[in-house]
């Protein structure tokens, strides 16, 4: 009898090991490094989207970039200064500790100490309005600011909380690495973390959420697009981010082992220009300097934008990828304008405005750009110029690496002291992510005025200005009614962008590729996160 | 001898002085770091701050001068990315290149010498003249087409090896390789076959332009009308006179190898420091691009000293006229 339940106590074992032991992992081939597991290192997407499936914020975001509870679960304005946020209750931490409005409150003063020798961490959020926290019972924080402050929940889902009891006193980055304070709230545990290799995570059993469908996760960096592509044709990795546009056709295919998932990204790709009297880069047909720089004219910055064929570029540059678009911030958005429609390709139009503004002969521009920020930037270039040039302005291109536009287009002008930056270029292409799910900060940075001290037009290098726009949008910056902010900041986009204060072309649609046996589910922020993968029934 | 390496030293000092001149100035002339870390919320005032931080805000050659300072006393600063020690991030992803480059190496030598010399030998022989075309191929196609097209045939059409990555790892004093297991082995084949492509070609060149050379000798003469066995004259006469040229240039492309084993390292995602550096030029990161290139200078210097010191073992000739002097 002995012999027989062993037996079968054996045979079971045997039959059912295999479904325990299984394990299911995702491998995500990531386009970038991760530089560190610190969540208050730095601000890039790689970086955060690795980090979130460790850590918590107050805030979280849909997969549109609104805000929804995270580790707080309900928040409100109690008056035009304070904002209370309950937190959630019966959380733990990843070595058993509860969570607490003491770790909330360690977040913010570790925010505020500085992070010593981070990047760029995220405490200017804390800074912008001089936000201080209070606790008032465990389970609740009020935050206080200098002003009204209506962007509360959305800056709450730009960092992440840190525990009191593991993150105090360590090494900034270093002790996240080797995950001595990796101890997070978030679904999955911290396993390792080998720079330039992977990261590794684990599910946490003991998460509030929602179980997300994978046991392990792991994050490869592949640099190089064409192994990224490869890694995933080989089997080396499930799921792969930014494939190059010339693919997708290839990976659609019917019969193919492969399936893209797609979906137009907060990130706005434009032309702006700069309004100085003279510009360095736009000279008459005749080659002689432009004496009032012609951009001034909004008639010729119509026809700029007229003369673009945004439908070619989607469907011959970026692979059907892009959404045309008149607006900066994406539809859904808050603050998006219905009425901003996308300009209609129109070289004629083009050409008689040109004329009314006087320049029947046109005039000469460069055009200038990054060459590897942007999905396709350089290609969107050389396809404007033509539109141009055909259209009577006579336009060349110059590209060139990120690291170096980005310099030149801010204080690349000799003209250039500290504290009073002067841009290099005339006429440029650009991109900006609304990543707070919401235009107060796009309109604030890309069309108010360059102030330094109110920390506005921060992206407006052109140093486009208009009074309007001004005071509407300093009003919606400090008109916590959602209902009376919303009208502002559409209101400031509309008499902007009908001002051409830049030249909108597209959203950029983000694709990742992945094997056909799954689904994923992207987001508008162009994280990949493993809970929006699963494994297709 | 000692002589000469203090001499070869003190050369260096010079050569790193002038190096991180040139570098520390023309990467602060492409553009600020800060731009590029910055998040686009960051406003006028954070970005000053940041800058303020690192130190970016002061004139050039104070920055400089306060790096020299620095270095003197050892520290090469922190990368801007990493915020370790800029030295610390590039030895900890030192194994992972030396092992590329030291298979690549061997890979090299192993397949370079037999057939070089086999087509020194028989230079009419319809296999030589296909080593030949082979090897002049294998000089002209570029690194990264090579490393794609291995991936395609191997990794996605045959599926025999891994695609990217380097395999498991085992810890020996302190150090990981992955050439001791066979999942490393195979991820180690294609990024190590890429590197070494074209050194295979050039040490065929060498080899077989020194044997066409040394065959003709007079000591080859003599020792074939002595009667010594061929086997005999080849190992040990004609192997050490042609090995002189095959050294220096062993030596001199290890170096190359080690430095800017980038392009393979980026396209087989091995986590090297030619990857390292490539990121860190792409953020601007002066502390670890200074870094890694002061160390470069270091393994060019120490290499050929190796090499001088294998040309004295190998030559006799070098040996007696340093007695002399």
């Amino acid at each position: 009898m002995r012999l027989m339940l062993h037996i079968a106590f054996v045979v079971l074992t045997a039959l059912s090991t295999p479904v325990w032991a299984q394990t299911t992992t995702l491998t995500i081939g990531v386009r970038s490094e991760t530089a560190s597991m610190d969540p208050h290192w730095s601000q890039f997407p790689q970086d955060k989207q690795v980090e979130d499936h460790i850590f918590e914020r107050l805030v979280a975001m849909d997969h549109n970039s609104r805000p929804i509870p995270g580790l707080a679960t309900s928040w409100r304005s109690i008056n035009d200064t304070t904002w209370e946020f309950k937190l959630r209750e019966n959380v733990k931490w990843h070595d058993g500790q509860p969570f607490t409005a003491d770790d909330v409150v360690f977040t913010f003063n570790r925010l505020r100490a500085g992070i010593q020798g981070a990047i760029a961490s995220p405490a200017f959020v804390l800074t912008n309005g001089n936000k201080r926290i209070e606790k008032i019972d465990p389970q609740t924080i009020q935050i206080r600011t200098d002003g009204p402050f209506p962007t509360m929940p959305e800056e709450m889902s730009f960092f992440s909380i840190v525990a009191a009891h593991k993150a105090a006193n360590v090494q900034p980055s270093v002790d996240f690495n080797n995950g001595k304070a990796t101890i997070g709230t978030g679904p999955y545990k911290f396993v390792e973390f080998r720079a330039g290799e992977r990261v590794v995570v684990e599910r946490n059993p003991d998460h509030w959420g929602q179980k997300p469908h994978w046991d392990r996760v792991v994050f490869r960096p592949i640099t190089q697009d064409a192994s990224r592509l490869a890694a995933l044709m080989n089997g080396d990795v499930d799921i792969i981010d930014y494939p190059q546009t010339p693919d997708l056709p290839r990976l659609k295919q019917a019969g193919s082992r492969f399936a893209i998932s797609e979906i137009a990204s907060d990130r706005v790709i434009y032309i702006q220009m700069s309004f100085r009297d003279m510009e360095p880069f736009v000279r008459n047909a005749d080659g002689s300097p432009a004496v009032i720089n012609p951009l001034r004219d909004v008639r010729v910055r119509r026809a700029m934008s007229l003369a673009i064929n945004r439908d070619a570029i989607r469907d011959r540059i970026m692979g059907g990828a892009s959404l045309p678009t008149g607006n900066v911030v994406p539809p859904g958005f808050f603050g998006y304008s219905d009425a901003l429609k996308v300009d209609a390709f129109n070289a004629e139009q083009a050409r008689q405005l040109l004329q009314q503004a006087g320049y029947s002969q046109g005039f000469r521009v460069t055009l200038h750009g990054p060459n590897n920020r942007y999905i396709n930037d350089q290609a969107i270039m050389e396809a404007v110029a033509q539109m141009w040039t055909r259209a009577g302005i006579q336009t060349d291109v110059s590209a060139m690496p990120r690291n170096i536009f980005f310099t030149e287009v801010i204080r690349g002008d000799p003209m250039s002291i500290p504290g009073f930056d002067v841009g290099k270029f005339s006429v440029w292409l650009s991109g900006w992510g609304t990543a707070t799910g919401e235009a107060t900060y796009t309109v604030r940075g890309l069309l108010e005025s360059f102030n330094p001290e109110a920390g506005s037009g921060n992206a407006n290098w052109g140093r486009y200005t208009n009074a309007r726009v001004d005071s509407l949008s300093r009003k919606a910056r400090t008109t916590i009614d959602a209902n009376a902010r919303l009208p502002l900041l559409v209101q400031a986009t509309e008499i902007g962008l009908r001002d051409y204060a830049l030249i909108p072309i597209h959203f950029q649609v983000n694709n990742w590729a992945h094997k056909i046996t799954l689904v994923h589910r992207p987001r508008v922020n162009e994280r990949t996160y493993a809970w929006d993968v699963s494994q297709k029934p | 001898m000692s002589q000469f390496i203090l001499r070869r030293l003190i050369e260096s000092v010079f050569v790193v002085l002038v190096m991180t001149l040139i570098v520390f100035f023309g990467v602060s002339v492409i553009g600020n770091p800060a731009d590029i870390f910055a998040a686009q919320e960051c406003d006028q005032k954070c970005l000053a701050d940041l800058k303020a931080r690192f130190g970016l805000d002061r004139p050039l050659w104070e920055q400089y001068f306060l790096f020299l300072g620095n270095a003197l006393r050892g520290e090469l600063g922190n990368s801007f990315q990493h915020g370790l020690p800029a030295l610390q991030v590039i030895l900890q992803r030192a194994p992972a290149t030396l092992e590329l480059a030291f298979a690549a190496v061997l890979l090299s030598v192993v397949i370079g010498v037999p057939l070089g010399m086999w087509a020194g030998l028989k230079p009419e022989a319809l296999s030589s003249r296909l080593i030949m075309a082979i090897s002049t191929i294998g000089f002209s196609v570029p690194t990264f087409w090579v490393g794609l097209i291995l991936i395609m045939v191997f990794a996605l059409w045959l599926g025999w090896l891994p695609a990217i990555g380097r395999g498991q790892t085992v810890t020996i004093l302190g150090i990981e390789l992955s050439i001791l297991t066979w999942n490393g082995l195979a991820h180690l084949a294609l990024p190590t076959f890429t590197l070494a492509i074209a050194n295979i070609a050039l040490i065929i060149r060498l080899t077989r332009a020194g044997m066409r050379e040394v065959m003709f000798t007079d000591y080859v003469k003599f020792a074939r009308a002595k009667g010594v066995a061929w086997s005999r004259i080849l190992m040990t006469h004609v192997l050490k006179n042609i090995m002189i040229p095959v050294v220096t240039v062993i030596g001199m492309e290890f170096g190359g190898t080690i430095a800017f084993a980038v392009v393979t390292e980026t396209i087989f995602s091995w986590p090297g420091m030619g990857k390292l550096l490539i990121d860190a030029i792409e953020v601007l990161d002066r502390p670890l691009i200074v870094a890694y290139l002061i160390l470069v200078v270091l393994i060019f210097v120490v290499i050929n000293l190796i090499v001088d010191i294998i040309y004295s073992i190998l030559d006799p000739r070098v040996r007696l006229r340093a007695a002399q002097t």
